[in-house]
């Protein structure tokens, strides 16, 4: 295996997997992976209507088990209501079973770094049934579409209008605002700006976040409706337009609209994501060279992110072995595609990277998880991973360190490293010896 | 996906990770007897809801719907001198304050005036106006002035290492254990072959190191209660109290942002705070007296509440200082007042003290360091005169 199918299959990929074949021509298989719908909705999964439904129901079974007087889990009571967790579990066995057997790594990586752009948290409790079909509904059809289309999808999804609240937030001089003396909720607006679309270097203000909130002012959905779905609500909407950064936008659903195509089509925003694919894909000091041309793909194409990811994989310093540190997400999926073990040994992932520091979906901050090696390397941390590859080899029985050394890292395996494993008193110490190695933390 | 944690794991702080999700903890060595603990509130603590002030006449025209009752009341708040109140879940606090060893600083901010949660936490903990390497923690510990040997290195303990802590000191994180672990020999043979990876080889070299340090000092995992962030601030307590143990610590907690239902939202993040103070002055013991903490946040909340019962990011707010070694009892403000006219930017608190002056005064008069230090720490802050009168004479 030549060093640049193992960059494609670590860099671009998420570490090759057991004994898959190894792919004949990186470049043409990263491609082909833009290619066509994302496999993983051809498998069932709940939608965010399922969720929400979900949650109404285990919310209506809880009211009346208070009103039988007798707790949930006393004897001779009912369990408490566990829909919510019951497609909580479903949906997050369906998704590591994905993450781990995918033979669309690529793709998948992409899904998960969008995912963390537009970050959504279980953080808040409400978001708990949403995050999964946020990932189905508003992120796994765009990573290789426009990357206006992923924000229109992703700010009227539940998730993001739950998550960050505008779901609740009320024009002050809109019928509803009136009447209830309720108001603005600017969360969605600035982060939008902030984080999502043209970023501070854009230049705005305070005002544009406060005449942005005003636009997005009813945008909301109908939990109770069935199914439960996406609603502009146009009597809590802020009548009149709005001017942000200079730009006016009519009152209205069409004010909203217009605004998302203009800052999702906006050259500081391409500029932004171009930045934060770089970062992720190449180096933590994204090269200015390799922004630039990831951004002129996005100007020149309309925000096709087909096409920039496609760019990002020409990008001859993508290709430089071990240029950035895996995260525990990365890091416990790699491992655990390595090994390949049976479902029944498996460990449970969502569990391990949240003792590792890094729980799916959980992100502290709307500005989702670090993506530099600074983040993740502290003493402590990098220990626990440690600790983590030594007990996960212990459930490996008898695979060989030195066939996997040759397997997942081929030619970037050190001859210390290979020497050390060959040296090591058991199959256990060799394997430990293997994943904790520089070459195997490092993408 | 389920993450499941065990009770035990969950009440030693890694369920800090998902349960409370957000309290961290990192330590230094440093050539002093005092102990300096700085406490990140992340998130934009509301510091009209932490520190009421009751008292002023235009309070409830902004906000009533999220003031506490007054003084007296059932689940009112905890009275601070006539014009301020403590909020009802800083019990603690307030028993700290009678004590003479609480002062809240109100009406403060940075320099800064964005209201990005990221610049500003950034910001802040750098000192400075904008991203730097090393934070203003760091950079004072190089400053104290060392009368007998000095200890560069460091010796413990959180699972990331916040920017304030970051710089030339070495400074290691803690946090509880919770897998088993390799044989010392093949961590040996681990620590060797990451050698050559500039940042994984001296992470794993501090991180050994430091567990030695850590586990002699807490005789091994226990069970700490109260919650990851009184246990870590109980763990951080033995360990600055230990006499060859770090002197500086930096915890960080999160779940400030309370954009909606903010009455039901902030007491829990403010309990834990609450909590992990009591413990950490319990587990200080002796040393209690000898220590000065400063509790802060980037920045904060609109004076109006918002539409949705919950409050956006805005400017001024409160910071703590409190320890044995402090001179309490009072609130030191420059209250600006709430009229419309008063407001920074008719929505924020208009700050009236330099969040740097209270930083700069506890370097000054807790750590001992010098004009010029000071000027070292926090570059181009000429304008920000250290406060005095914040360490007690008892000390």
């Amino acid at each position: 295996m030549d060093t640049r199918t193992v960059q494609a299959l670590i860099r671009f990929g998420l570490g090759r997997r057991g004994g898959e074949a190894a792919p004949g021509n990186p470049d043409a298989w990263l491609a082909r992976q833009l290619d066509g719908p994302d496999p993983a909705l051809a498998v069932p999964g709940s939608s965010f209507a399922d969720g929400l439904i979900a949650l109404r129901e285990d919310r209506k079974e809880r009211e009346a088990l208070k009103l039988t007087g007798v707790p949930p889990g006393a004897p001779g009571a009912e369990s408490a209501p566990h829909r919510v967790r019951d497609m909580i579990r479903a949906d997050g066995k369906a998704l590591a079973d994905h993450v781990l057997a995918t033979d669309m790594p690529f793709r998948e990586r992409l899904v998960w770094f969008w995912a963390n752009h537009f970050t959504v948290s279980v953080r808040r409790p409400e978001c708990a049934a949403l995050v999964m079909p946020f990932l189905r509904e508003a992120i796994r059809p765009n990573v290789n579409a426009r990357f206006v289309g992923m924000l229109f999808a992703v700010m009227r999804h539940p998730a993001m209008l739950t998550y960050l609240d505008n779901a609740q937030s009320i024009g002050p001089n809109s019928p509803v605002g009136l009447k209830t003396h309720r108001g603005l909720n600017e969360n969605l607006a600035r982060e939008s700006l902030e984080l999502h679309t043209v970023s501070p270097a854009a230049g705005y203000t305070q005002a544009d976040v406060t005449e942005y909130a005003k636009l997005l002012t009813g945008w909301s959905f109908a939990p109770n409706y069935n199914p439960p779905q996406f609603l502009f609500r146009l009597n809590a909407h802020e009548p009149g337009p709005k001017t942000v950064m200079g730009h006016t936008f009519p009152a209205g659903a069409e004010g909203g609209i217009a605004i998302l195509t203009w800052l999702g089509t906006h050259p500081a925003t391409y500029r932004n994501i171009a930045t934060k694919l770089v970062r992720h894909f190449v180096a933590d000091s994204p090269p200015h060279a390799d922004v630039a041309r990831i951004e002129a793909v996005l100007r020149a194409t309309g925000g096709d992110l087909k096409a920039a990811s496609l760019e990002l994989t020409r990008l001859p310093d993508a290709w430089t072995p071990m240029a950035k540190l895996r995260s525990p997400w990365d890091y416990v999926v790699a491992v655990a595609r390595a090994l390949d073990l049976p479902p029944d040994k498996r460990p449970e992932p969502a569990g391990i990277m949240a003792k590792l520091g890094q729980p799916p979906f959980n992100a502290p901050l709307p500005n989702g998880w670090p993506d530099t090696a600074s983040e993740w390397s502290a003493p402590e941390t990098l220990l626990r991973r440690i600790d983590w590859a030594y007990d996960v080899t212990g459930h490996a029985g008898d695979v060989d360190a030195a066939a996997l050394a040759e397997t997942t890292l081929g030619p970037l395996a050190r001859p210390d490293m290979l020497k050390e494993i060959t040296r090591a008193g058991s199959r256990r110490d060799a394997l430990t010896l293997l994943l904790t190695s520089p070459e195997f933390q490092r993408r | 996906m389920t993450l499941a944690l065990t009770r035990r794991s969950a009440l030693l702080g890694l369920g800090a990770a998902f349960t409370l999700g957000r309290a961290s903890l990192a330590l230094a060595a440093a050539a002093t007897d005092k102990r300096f603990v700085v406490v990140l509130l992340r998130g934009a603590l509301d510091g009209m809801s932490a520190v009421v002030p009751y008292g002023d006449r235009d309070l409830g025209t902004w906000r009533s719907e999220i003031v506490p009752p007054q003084p007296g009341q059932p689940n009112g708040l905890l009275d601070l001198g006539g014009f301020y109140g403590l909020h009802p879940a800083l019990a603690g606090l307030h028993q700290m304050f009678q004590a003479d060893e609480l002062l809240p600083v109100h009406a403060v901010a940075g320099p800064y005036r964005s209201r990005s949660h990221f610049e500003a936490q950034d910001y802040m903990e750098s000192g400075a106006d904008h991203r730097m390497t090393s934070g203003w923690l760091n950079r004072a510990v190089n400053y104290i002035p060392a009368p007998g040997n000095r200890s560069d290195v460091a010796i413990a303990v959180g699972s990331t290492l916040p920017l304030v802590l970051r710089g030339p000191v070495a400074v290691g994180t803690w946090m509880p254990k919770t897998f088993g672990a390799p044989q010392p020999d093949l961590y040996a043979r681990i620590a060797m072959l990451s050698e050559h990876d500039p940042v994984l080889g001296p992470a794993i070299a501090d991180g050994l190191r430091e567990r030695g340090f850590a586990s002699a000092t807490l005789g091994g995992d226990k069970d700490l209660g109260n919650g990851a962030f009184a246990a870590l601030c109980e763990a951080a307590g033995k360990m600055l109290a230990a006499n060859d143990g770090p002197r500086i610590a930096a915890l960080e907690i999160g779940g400030w942002d309370t954009h909606a239902a903010q009455p039901q939202r902030l007491a829990p993040p403010l309990q834990q705070l609450d909590a992990g103070m009591v413990a950490l002055k319990g587990a200080l013991g002796d040393s209690w007296r000898k220590t000065a903490v400063l509790v802060m946040t980037e920045f904060g909340r609109t004076v109006r509440a918002n539409g949705t019962r919950g409050t956006d990011h805005g400017t001024g707010t409160v910071a703590f200082v409190l320890g044995g070694a402090i001179s309490g009892g009072k609130v030191r403000a420059n209250w600006p007042g709430l009229a419309q006219n008063n407001l920074f930017e008719n929505r924020d608190l208009q700050p009236t003290t330099d969040l740097r002056s209270v930083v700069k005064g506890l370097l000054a008069q807790h750590l001992g360091l010098d004009r010029r230090a000071l000027a070292g720490v926090f570059p181009d802050s000429a304008g920000a005169a250290p406060l005095p009168g914040l360490a007690s004479v008892r000390a």
